[in-house]
């Protein structure tokens, strides 16, 4: 039975896709989400046509959050198992991770700018909450490069990663305690109604960040590999 | 009971360096005082206690990093943090102690400090007292622990402040929420949750942080 269950696993390892594949099914899913996103989406009935970034804008901020996770996990992996691939593969996963927090911040902020008139607004929860887990991951590379490669700095790295999934729901949670005494009014924005048409674009758009992600990820692994090996020879050759 | 003993013996030392040595105490007690003046010049006109009490709490973290900041390097400088691995103790005790000595150190700045805030701005409340005791035990717990990371670095001295503010955001909403708001239960509640969530994260991860 775990035989049988190994085997479906192996199968269906995201692993075996080769590249060329991930990088065509990006290239296809990234187009249909922009063909959705801009003409099947219905105009919102408040913000009208600039509310389209907000497809991207969440799932580029969903897909941030599974990398980190993921990263955390790896080097959850790292420490307990000792599983020699993971801590690369961490390292990676919170790589993009940075790199679509920090897109989180760029949508976020054009969005603020068309909806507020300002570049920046602290009363955005996902905003300022993406601001703090950027500086703490960009505290992240400042100590991963401060350290000589070796299982020192895999240990501190999966360390820190860890307490990175520790701290995104404390902030969370913080951001709207601080609400309280920061912005006393409250107010609400009724949602805009999740179904039909907002719901399937905002699906594809999900799909399609999470494989371009996905895709990323495999690209640096490969060229990370492909370097430490390089790296190997070299010093056999010497 | 070894353990508490074990604990009990190494914050121990590192008090008893720290009264003969004088290295950290009066540093942030220096420092707290010289960062009050600087507040003074640097609010124009006669700042609110809301405002004051925000910069008490920049203060506090402010000190508090500079007591961070010290609390390897003795290891560091003396090598003997391969002795302390290699003692037949459990690592985390090694944590343990060192955010003690830490916290020993930060609630002796605090007691000059507040009364010297109160003197020089407004006075001090039983909800920030309260708010200080659980920051500070968050501070210290976090901070020693980021402080044993970033001695062995490269950039040293350079990296415990970009380790350690990020994670200290949510202390500061905590704290300063407890100072200022009428009702401070939640914000209390809010920063005893913290302690003891990375308080737990701490001591099961800190022997990844001193072995290999």
């Amino acid at each position: 039975m775990s035989a049988a269950a190994a085997t479906i696993g192996s199968v269906l390892s995201l692993r075996r896709i080769p590249l060329s594949v991930l990088a065509l099914a990006s290239f296809v899913f990234v187009t249909t989400a922009l063909v959705f996103v801009f003409y099947v989406a219905p105009n919102d009935a408040n913000q009208g046509f600039s509310q389209r970034i907000f497809y991207f804008h969440v799932s580029i901020a969903f897909t941030a959050y599974a990398c980190f996770v993921f990263g955390a996990w790896k080097a959850f992996r790292h420490l307990w198992k000792r599983d020699p691939r993971a801590d690369l593969e961490s390292y990676v996963c919170v790589h993009q991770g940075t790199i679509f927090g920090a897109m989180v911040l760029l949508t976020g902020s054009i969005w603020a700018k068309i909806s507020w008139g300002h570049w920046w607004v602290w009363s955005e929860d996902e905003l300022v909450l993406f601001l703090i887990l950027y500086l703490f991951y960009c505290a992240y590379f400042m100590l991963r490069f401060s350290l000589d490669p070796g299982p020192q700095r895999a240990n501190l790295s999966a360390v820190y990663a860890l307490f990175g999934v520790v701290l995104i729901p404390v902030s969370f949670a913080a951001i709207r305690l601080a609400k309280e005494f920061l912005h006393p009014r409250v107010f609400t924005l009724s949602g805009p109604r999740f179904g039909g048409w907002i719901l399937v674009t905002y699906c594809v758009a999900q799909a399609a960040m999470l494989v371009l992600a996905y895709t990323l990820y495999r690209v640096e692994i490969a060229g990370k590999r492909l370097d430490l090996r390089l790296r190997e020879l070299r010093d056999v050759m010497a | 009971m070894t353990y508490l003993r074990d604990v009990g013996a190494l914050a121990r030392k590192d008090l008893l360096l720290e009264l003969r040595a004088r290295d950290t105490l009066p540093a942030m007690l220096l420092f707290v005082a010289a960062v009050f003046v600087v507040f003074h010049f640097a609010l124009p006109g006669t700042p609110s206690r809301l405002e004051t009490t925000g910069f008490l709490w920049v203060a506090i973290l402010f000190t508090a990093l500079l007591g961070l900041g010290r609390a390897f390097v003795p290891e560091r400088e003396q090598r003997t943090m391969d002795g302390l691995v290699l003692a037949p103790c459990d690592r985390s005790a090694i944590w343990l102690a060192k955010s003690l000595a830490t916290l020993a150190f930060l609630v002796a700045a605090e007691i000059v400090a507040l009364p010297l805030y109160a003197l020089f701005f407004h006075h001090v409340g039983g909800a920030i007292v309260l708010a200080v005791a659980l920051a500070d035990l968050g501070i210290c717990a976090v901070g020693t622990f980021l402080g044993a990371m970033a001695v062995v670095t490269r950039a040293r001295d350079l990296l415990l402040p970009l380790l350690f503010l990020p994670l200290a955001i949510p202390i500061v909403v905590g704290a300063v929420g407890a100072s200022v708001a009428h009702a401070p239960g939640k914000y209390l509640a809010f920063l005893a949750l913290y302690d003891a969530l990375f308080a737990v994260v701490c001591w099961g991860s800190f022997e990844f942080v001193v072995s290999e």
